[in-house]
């Protein structure tokens, strides 16, 4: 018995039959509670899921997809989710193009530069401190700046008010960025971090910059990284409701704004997302139309799961890659 | 990296990029205080006490005249901020001991295959959107606590007071704690993973059992990253705004503990619902800067949170460990 687990190598387990037979009860009825928490928590996931799978396959129609949203009583007639999800993709996409550009910027900056000490340290915090700012917060913040008249032009001014509108796709989609920054700025620092540093002496050594180390080495090996950043970021910005209620206008349907520039007039638009459907929907919102909230929130889920199904895909892959060191040869 | 000292454009501009971050987040906090004065102002520190209905207080704050002289400011802002501590303070309560459970079950004694499904269950639970939690507990929960738990006759009894329904005090700490636990058992799990081997193998050549080497060695050693959960899932929990607005019975109310059981049935409404609850009323401007108040309070708070989270962990710092 001995014999065997000492081919195997060290292991910290120690087989089933030396154990928690023998141990005195306090021990055993510990052993028992750590079980039946894990148990209770792998059920519980369970249990969400298969519910809402349920309820969401059998209220969601294909058509719904494919449907505007339309207000009536009737819930034969109000129509699907099409805008929501629209909405959803178009917030997400501004979201990220906003947040994964400043946050591999920011994270680059931390690792690479990161000079004065004292500087960095105090831009590590604050990035600590948007991660920690609950949504609402940051809804609210946004709320605050782009209602000032100086940013009517990303909503739209009512004549005669003395402040804009300030909910729009663009506002929206800024307030959302905050929420993805962090994530990517972790994501890419642990990424730069893991890169060994002889690459970068190799670069620096054929009389390279650290500028053109950082596009022509770096970057591409934390290619991953940023795309695991990415994927949490959307991640979280799909599943967001608070900015999406103050800031997106909470209308039904998707709405262009009237004026300003052609192509520019969706964005300053208002609209809605699944999330707010959803809440609009249930009892809590106006709609009551507890069918349609299953059939979006199981839309809903089914896309957060996908993303970070994918984002444990790619931290996977950079591990790899780092590991075997492919990554960087290009 | 310190070595090279040549200043460079990618500097200045990586460099400018991080300090536009900073002062972003520096005028945020200024911006949204600022904004926030005059409901603190009008109240002083009376704000945080408690006096008169919060409800009827609201009301007139969004009723008051367009006349900027006779604004309304009166609040008395406890029920809401005993409303965030109750549900926030329950709910930590209901899940530390569950989560430090799960991380240990996750860390030694799952068998290997269940341990590997652990990592993604957590993942996954963390995932899951905050409304659809809402959804599920409003449609399925509140319910059934009406039915099963509400009595006809405390109903009855209060109802000129305060509307009881199967939303409460109960079920948004049960909620929560469900939202707050990944985070908990993620934090907590990875800290007993560090611990190094050789002090659980030395406690484990003395004879010591595996149930106590973990008990005696990891969770001693890991007591501040359990502090750090601690302190997220408490910044996580006071943020939490859709989900609570959905289940909390949306009612000013401060639970009476003296009401027995019935304590946990009475509705509540956290800072942070409040705002939701209110986001239709922004056109009015004191009511808009009395919610602006409402997210100053909640953003000092979380922002003080993460500096005692980070502080929290220094203990393990010095230890050696992460």
């Amino acid at each position: 018995m001995h014999a065997s687990a000492e081919l195997a190598g060290p292991s910290r387990r120690t087989r089933p039959r030396d154990s928690a037979a023998s141990w005195p009860l306090a021990d055993r009825i510990g052993l028992g509670l750590c079980w039946a928490a894990g148990v209770t928590l792998t059920l519980l996931a369970t249990a969400i899921v298969l519910y809402m799978g349920v309820k969401g396959i059998s209220q969601l129609h294909l058509s719904y997809l494919f449907q505007h949203p339309t207000a009536d009583v009737d819930q034969s007639k109000s129509g699907g989710f099409l805008d929501p999800i629209e909405g959803t993709l178009l917030l997400t996409a501004i979201g990220t193009a906003i947040a994964v550009p400043i946050g591999t910027g920011v994270a680059l900056w931390l690792v690479e530069y990161g000079r004065p000490a004292p500087l960095a340290r105090t831009v590590e915090s604050a990035v600590e401190i948007i991660a920690g700012a609950p949504s609402i917060v940051i809804a609210v913040f946004g709320l605050v700046v782009f209602s000032q008249p100086a940013f009517a032009f990303l909503s739209f001014r009512a004549t005669g008010a003395d402040a804009a509108f300030g909910r729009s796709f663009v506002i929206a989609g800024a307030a959302m960025s905050l929420l993805a920054l962090p994530l990517v700025v972790g994501a890419v620092r642990e990424a730069l971090l893991q890169v060994p540093n002889h690459l970068r002496e190799a670069s620096l050594a054929l009389g390279k910059t650290v500028g053109a180390t950082i596009r022509r080495v770096l970057l591409p090996a934390v290619r991953p990284g940023i795309a695991t950043g990415t994927a949490l970021g959307m991640g979280r910005i799909i599943g967001d409701t608070a900015i999406v209620i103050l800031l997106l206008g909470n209308t039904l349907g998707t709405e262009s704004a009237d004026g300003g520039l052609p192509g520019f007039r969706l964005l300053r638009g208002t609209g809605s997302t699944l999330t707010s459907y959803i809440y609009g929907n249930s009892p809590a919102g106006e709609g009551g139309a507890p069918e349609k909230a299953y059939a979006a929130a199981f839309v809903l889920l089914a896309l957060v799961i996908a993303l970070n199904v994918l984002a444990t895909r790619l931290a996977r892959g950079n591990l790899s890659a780092l590991t075997g060191g492919a990554a960087w040869t290009r | 990296m310190s070595g090279w000292r040549i200043p460079e454009r990618a500097e200045l501009g990586l460099g400018a990029l991080a300090v536009a971050l900073l002062a972003l987040i520096v005028g945020m906090l200024a911006f949204v205080l600022v904004q926030a004065w005059p409901s603190f102002a009008h109240n002083g520190l009376a704000w945080f006490g408690s006096g008169g209905n919060a409800n009827t207080q609201l009301n007139d704050i969004y009723q008051s005249p367009a006349d900027p002289h006779h604004y309304q400011y009166h609040l008395r802002a406890w029920p809401l901020l005993y409303g965030t501590a109750l549900s926030t303070g329950l709910a930590v309560l209901l899940g530390l001991p569950f989560a430090l459970l799960c991380a240990l079950f996750t860390v030694e004694f799952a068998p290997p295959g269940i341990a590997r499904v652990m990592g993604p269950t957590v993942r996954l639970l963390a995932a899951v959107p905050s409304v659809i939690y809402g959804l599920i507990g409003i449609l399925v929960l509140a319910p059934w606590i009406n039915d099963h738990l509400v009595s006809a006759k405390f109903k009855l009894d209060v109802k000129p007071v305060v509307p009881i329904g199967g939303g409460g005090l109960l079920l948004a700490s049960i909620v929560l704690a469900v939202m707050i636990v990944p985070i908990m058992i993620a934090i907590i799990s990875d800290a007993l993973r560090s611990i190094p081997r050789s002090w659980l193998e030395g406690s484990a050549a003395l004879g010591v059992n595996r149930w106590r080497t973990m008990w005696r060695i990891s969770v001693r050693a890991a007591r501040p990253a359990i502090a750090a959960a601690v302190v997220f899932a408490t910044a996580r929990a006071l943020g939490e705004a859709i989900m609570l607005a959905m289940v909390s019975g949306s009612f000013i109310f401060a639970p009476n503990p003296l009401d027995g059981l019935n304590f946990f049935l009475e509705p509540i409404q956290p800072l942070a619902a409040t705002i939701v609850a209110g986001s239709e009323g922004f056109s009015a401007k004191p009511f808009a800067q009395t919610l602006y108040a409402f997210a100053a309070v909640l953003l000092v708070s979380s922002a003080l949170l993460s500096l005692a989270a980070w502080a929290a962990r220094q203990p393990m710092r010095r230890m050696g460990l992460r």
